[in-house]
């Protein structure tokens, strides 16, 4: 029996049934990735031995047992490398569990495989993994989305049921678009960041991956919750997210907001969103207009606050403590300036250099202060909105996969690729991307639903619905 | 308050701010790139802040606990991935003559 196209459910039923052992699943999937990463370079880190031996010890009856999920070489899995792809932790082996890690141990779990990434979460393609790119599924010649391309590449290529992945920006919603799968951002607040190495604090989340927004819901339920050890998580109840799923959209209210629709959108995109908002009205749902006047500045806020975070979050990697440290030298100083040119790559040193000179004596106010008011406003505009529909429908990235390379000297475009999915990162609230469609070069186009904070029942709800209208989920790379 | 202005960033200097040794290549890659995306953040000067402020409404709380002690990563656990240490401490280059 074939079960690496299986989702949770499906493979849960298979495996509580007897009907198959996690070994022979843990199997199937290192065959699958010994067959395609060498093309799709998915992987940083797989220890399949290790995962037979957790599968030998499963137990069908926990909520994952024996369900193996692959992690972003971002958050910490004790015994494991954990990199952040990056040359200065090269050789750091995690002493202790991420709160999330922790939390599906105890559900049963097999953590299977670390996904790669932009260098530390910095990029929207993975080309900036220290480790060379990921290529994307559905065209190898392009880019997967970043900084979690190697999570939404193996979940689309089928190398993993779901994965656990970081979104400061973007970096889970705008590759799950390019891959063709589900990608979620919960509400800052909900998902305890202990264990994850910080790129912007009051930016990142824990989020999912998966093939399904009922596999996004189930592993939602059980990764979220307040963590004394994380005094940003908010102490608030758990819904059973995947119970609202199935009831349509009927009566709701989906706003569509105007700056989303702008020049410079790939036509088949923008044309693939306006068909989904058209079969959301089919459904029942009223589709109202909305306004977000402050969304042309969201890149230039996330690249002021993002990088002054990551400009100070980066500090500790100075080659006292861990990973690389430079050799022979001369003082101490030589140590923190070689260690850290050595260590880290080009895009890296780029952000460190920009989030420095922003919060410098003389520009932060100008910058940083400045930037952290704009922000407040666009995170006013979503309220506002809020007042007026359930859920917003945008376009997730404003082009299908760009090729390998194309980017990669003009950091602005770059960075404009993040350009949807930003602001709700800087207003905390959350977001969801599902495939909506392929272009007529079959390259897969992302559909985003964002809930305001705490609304992620409604907005998965609304995913749901479509999804399950729509063929788009259950296509396959042709791998 | 400073006067931004695309040209305005020393890469130079602000790198030694962030301990962080360049090779003139670099330097002057990043100068030029910097340069584009400081241009490129100089367009929140157009939006009105003046009625906006810093903290905006945040919703948090502070979060007290009772100050006890726990049990926290040993030593030996803790020094793992150090690159240098001795005598249960992390080793640097000597900092006082």
């Amino acid at each position: 029996m074939e079960t690496t196209s299986l989702t949770i459910p499906e493979l849960r039923q298979k495996l509580s049934s007897g009907a198959i052992r996690p070994r022979e699943v843990v199997d199937q999937l290192a065959a699958r990735i010994a067959a395609v990463d060498p093309k799709v370079k998915a992987y940083l880190h797989v220890d399949a031995e290790k995962a037979r031996a957790a599968a030998d010890s499963a137990n069908p009856a926990l909520p994952l047992g024996g369900v193996p999920i692959a992690v972003k070489d971002v958050i910490n899995v004790k015994g494991d490398p954990c990199t952040c792809a990056s040359k200065i932790l090269e050789g750091y082996v995690a002493p202790y569990d991420a709160t999330v890690i922790a939390k599906l141990r105890e559900a049963g779990a097999i953590l299977f495989g670390r996904t790669n990434m932009d260098e530390f979460a910095m990029g929207s393609s993975t080309e900036n993994s220290s480790w060379g790119p990921t290529h994307n599924p559905w065209d190898l010649d392009r880019i997967p989305g970043g900084s979690s391309g190697g999570s939404a590449a193996a979940v689309a290529g089928h190398e993993a049921f779901v994965a656990l992945w970081t979104d400061t920006g973007g970096s889970i919603r705008q590759p799950a678009a390019l891959c063709s799968c589900v990608g979620l951002k919960p509400t800052y607040g909900r998902v305890s960041r202990y264990g994850l190495t910080a790129f912007a604090s009051s930016l990142d989340q824990i989020g999912t991956f998966s093939k399904t927004v009922e596999e996004a819901a189930l592993l939602l339920e059980i990764i979220a919750g307040h963590d004394t050890r994380d005094n940003t998580s908010v102490n608030r109840s758990v819904p059973k997210y995947a119970a609202s799923l199935g009831m349509g959209v009927k009566g709701l209210r989906l706003g569509v907001p105007k700056e989303y629709f702008i020049a410079g959108i790939d036509p088949e995109v923008e044309k693939a969103v306006r068909a989904a908002i058209d079969a959301y009205r089919g459904q029942g749902a009223e589709i109202v207009e909305v306004s977000l006047p402050h969304t042309q500045y969201a890149v230039a806020v996330y690249y002021i606050i993002a990088t002054a975070e990551a400009s100070a979050n980066l500090a500790r990697f100075d080659g006292v403590r861990y990973g690389r440290r430079a050799k022979n030298p001369k003082d101490i100083l030589d140590l923190y300036r070689r260690t850290r040119a050595e260590g880290f790559g080009a895009e890296v040193k780029r952000r460190i250099i920009l989030g420095t000179y922003v919060l410098s004596s003389g520009y932060y106010d100008a910058y940083y202060n400045r930037a952290q008011k704009v922000r407040h406003l666009i995170a006013d505009d979503f309220r506002q909105a809020f007042k007026k529909c359930d859920a917003l429908l945008t376009p997730t990235s404003p082009t299908p996969a760009f090729k390998l390379g194309e980017r990669t000297q003009d950091p602005l475009q770059m960075y404009l690729a993040d350009i949807f999915t930003i602001a709700v990162n800087l207003a905390g609230i959350c977001g969801v991307s599902i495939p909506c469609g392929f272009t007529s070069g079959k390259l897969p186009i992302g559909l985003q639903i964002i809930g305001p904070k705490w609304g992620e029942e409604t907005m998965l709800r609304v995913a749901h619905a479509y999804e399950q209208a729509t063929p788009w989920h259950k296509e396959k790379p042709p791998l | 308050m400073a006067n931004p202005s695309s040209d305005s960033i020393d890469v130079t200097y602000v790198a030694d701010l962030a301990r962080l040794k360049l090779s003139a290549e670099e330097t002057a890659t990043f100068q030029k790139q910097l340069g584009d995306v400081l241009g490129y953040v100089s367009q929140l000067k157009e939006v009105d802040v003046s009625k906006v402020s810093l903290l905006g409404d945040a919703d948090l709380e502070n979060r007290l606990r009772t100050d006890e002690v726990r049990a926290s990563l040993p030593v030996a656990e803790a020094l793992a991935n150090a690159p240098k240490q001795e005598n249960n401490l992390f080793v640097v280059p000597k900092i006082v003559e």
